[in-house]
């Protein structure tokens, strides 16, 4: 496993889950998960609030352990702190007072976690800022930057350790169109120059269709892997939430519409479920689930 | 009485070297007390020392090695009590309201003459002798030392401490850890300008800091100097108004640096929200193009103050480039 991840260089990272189970006391949050994920493939994990898709990332960051069952990333378990795995977490608006450029933010992501005083390492710093397209704006303090530009930051951040896996929790969250599409062109663009495997978690499937090789879906303790055209169906998606749900394309964006409350609204436009009321309500038939 | 016959006093010089060792350990720690949140942390173990320092005139007779004792004391139940950042003012409120009602007590036992523990409540910055000089610069060094070693992880776990905890930063270690470092300068703070005037020097430097930069580092210069300049400079004027104590001075010229720099902070802050909204329209129109150059005139550093000038000015030519993949 070792010779392998030595030759393979600047690629990506490859994650193996084997039986994987995770339970807090008696709740089963996701049980007997089997799943490859390749080196330079990009894995989107998907399902309801609570799910326990944030939770599976935790378990790759090597920040929780796994109830039973094996994961390994190259071959071993995951550590806390690696280099290997660059981490966005999900967005949490900084504050507009927060005495942070955003230059600094990124060079977390290069010695936020040494120790000593910082020294300027301006080049990886620059590079990693250059990878998004933030140069015009990293020198400003980013809680004036729009949720956009803040989200490109900490891509760079997450990017600027030359990481082999990337973990993205829920990066277009609270993003408008036009940002959520230039994320996705930077995490595109990167990963096809890089190789890097890329993880994310997300609401909805259409604005990373282009970019996701494989879905993972998790709902009510139960999962499904395989290419999005597999996963998304209505067959697959009523066999884990154990009730009818509705897989509907309108105007070329993938709907899920569900009746049982669980699965409503998870794939808003906007990501944000909390934000309107769900919409899959009224085009869901009576007498489902 | 002239100042250039004060300043040849021992007791003026112990002065002006004990407001600035304070100064430059307050100054230190002051930028992480603001971003944390830790107002009220410092106000609580400020409060404490004069109960530590009860203590201690009981038991051994020395205020500030009880102080000293008893700010670890209470560093130690604030981290234990206030865990969470949201318990944590009301978990200090608990702590610190019974630690005042024990502090009095142990004064109604001591039967001596308790000046040296009121002492710590106002401050007597002229009354600070070789050994108490000694201790203050023992603070100091240990303050300088563990920010010079730990700055950059701290900085990411006040700033961002779920990223800080995957990166492996140990967040609640060193969570702990700025609590001492911050219960120790606080108490050595406490003999100079008084527990109740502390804050002046551990928050007020940096909170007018703050609002004229954005860089950690240059915040955390301009905390120092703002500090170092408060201290001496207040001790400085109460050397020619002899009969107002050095405090009053001390904690105005500080909250003075404070308003001036709100004043000049927004002239500033209003600039760059121009260039931030610039950008808004630019970034939606070029959204799927983020690495193109900028489409609005003027970069961050010509509007921002010099500190910044490090970081956003690289020529177009090279912004232009296609970007390089980061070394590791």
């Amino acid at each position: 496993m070792r010779s392998r991840a030595d030759m393979s260089g600047g690629g990506g990272a490859a994650i193996v889950l084997r039986d994987a189970t995770l339970r807090f006391g008696h709740h089963v949050i996701w049980e007997n998960l089997d799943l490859d994920v390749a080196p330079g493939e990009c894995l989107a994990i998907l399902g309801p609030n609570g799910a326990g898709k944030t939770t599976l990332l935790k378990v790759l960051l090597g920040l929780l352990p796994l109830s039973a069952g094996t994961v390994t990333i190259d071959g071993r378990a995951p550590r806390r702190g690696s280099a290997q795995v660059g981490y966005v977490a999900q967005q949490r608006v900084f504050d507009p007072d927060l005495p942070i450029r955003g230059r600094d933010l990124v060079q977390f992501g290069v010695d936020g976690h040494r120790l000593g005083l910082p020294l300027a390492r301006a080049r990886q710093v620059d590079a990693a800022i250059a990878a998004v397209g933030a140069a015009s704006y990293a020198g400003a303090p980013v809680g004036l930057l729009s949720g956009g530009q803040q989200q490109r930051l900490r891509i760079a951040q997450a990017l600027a350790g030359g990481p082999r896996l990337l973990l993205c929790d829920e990066p277009l969250l609270s993003l408008d169109p036009a940002s959520q599409q230039a994320v996705v062109a930077v995490l595109s663009r990167y990963q096809r120059e890089h190789g890097t495997t890329v993880v994310f978690v997300t609401h909805e499937i259409t604005p990373v269709a282009g970019l996701v090789d494989r879905v993972l879906y998790v709902a009510a303790g139960r999962w499904a892997a395989g290419s999005p055209e597999t996963v998304m169906t209505t067959e697959t998606l009523s066999a884990l939430y154990g009730s009818h749900i509705d897989v509907i394309k309108v105007h070329g964006r993938i709907v899920v519409v569900g009746g049982d409350g669980a699965a409503s609204g998870i794939h808003h436009p906007d990501g944000d479920p909390a934000a309107r009321p769900p919409q899959g309500h009224h085009h869901h038939p009576d007498g489902h689930g | 009485m002239g100042i250039g016959f004060l300043l040849s006093q021992p007791f003026a010089q112990h002065a002006l070297l004990a407001a600035a060792l304070v100064a430059v350990t307050g100054g230190l720690i002051s930028p992480f007390v603001v971003t944390r949140g830790m107002a009220f942390a410092v106000h609580g173990t400020a409060e404490l020392a004069f109960t530590g320092a009860a203590a201690g005139l009981l038991v051994a007779g020395n205020p500030v090695l009880g102080a000293l004792v008893g700010s670890l004391v209470v560093a130690a139940l604030i981290a234990t009590l206030g865990a969470r950042p949201r318990e944590r003012d009301s978990a200090i409120g608990a702590i610190l309201a019974f630690g005042m009602g024990i502090g009095i007590l142990l004064l109604g036992f001591y039967q001596g003459f308790a000046t040296a523990a009121t002492n710590i409540l106002f401050g007597n910055i002229f009354g600070v002798s070789g050994s108490q000089l000694l201790v203050l610069f023992a603070i100091g060094l240990i303050v300088v030392v563990v920010m010079g070693i730990w700055y950059r992880p701290l900085l990411f776990a006040s700033i961002d401490p779920e990223t800080a905890e995957a990166r492996g930063v140990p967040v609640r270690r060193l969570g702990l850890m700025f609590l001492l470092v911050l219960a120790l300068t606080v108490t050595g703070a406490a003999q100079v300008v008084g527990t109740l005037l502390v804050l002046s020097l551990a928050i007020t430097p940096a909170a007018a800091a703050q609002r004229l930069s954005a860089s950690p580092l240059a915040i955390g210069g301009l905390s120092v100097l703002f500090a170092v300049v408060a201290a001496d400079g207040g001790l400085l004027i109460s050397f020619e108004v002899s009969n107002v104590k050095a405090s009053v001075f001390i904690t105005s010229l500080s909250f003075a640096i404070y308003l001036l720099a709100r004043l000049a902070g927004p002239a500033l802050r209003g600039r760059r929200h121009y260039h931030h909204e610039g950008h808004e329209s630019h970034h939606a129109a070029q959204g799927t193009n983020p690495a193109s150059p900028p489409a609005v005139p003027g970069t961050p550093a010509s509007t921002a103050s010099p500190e910044q000038s490090a970081g956003p000015e690289e020529p177009p030519a090279r912004r232009a480039r296609p970007p390089a993949p980061p070394d590791q």
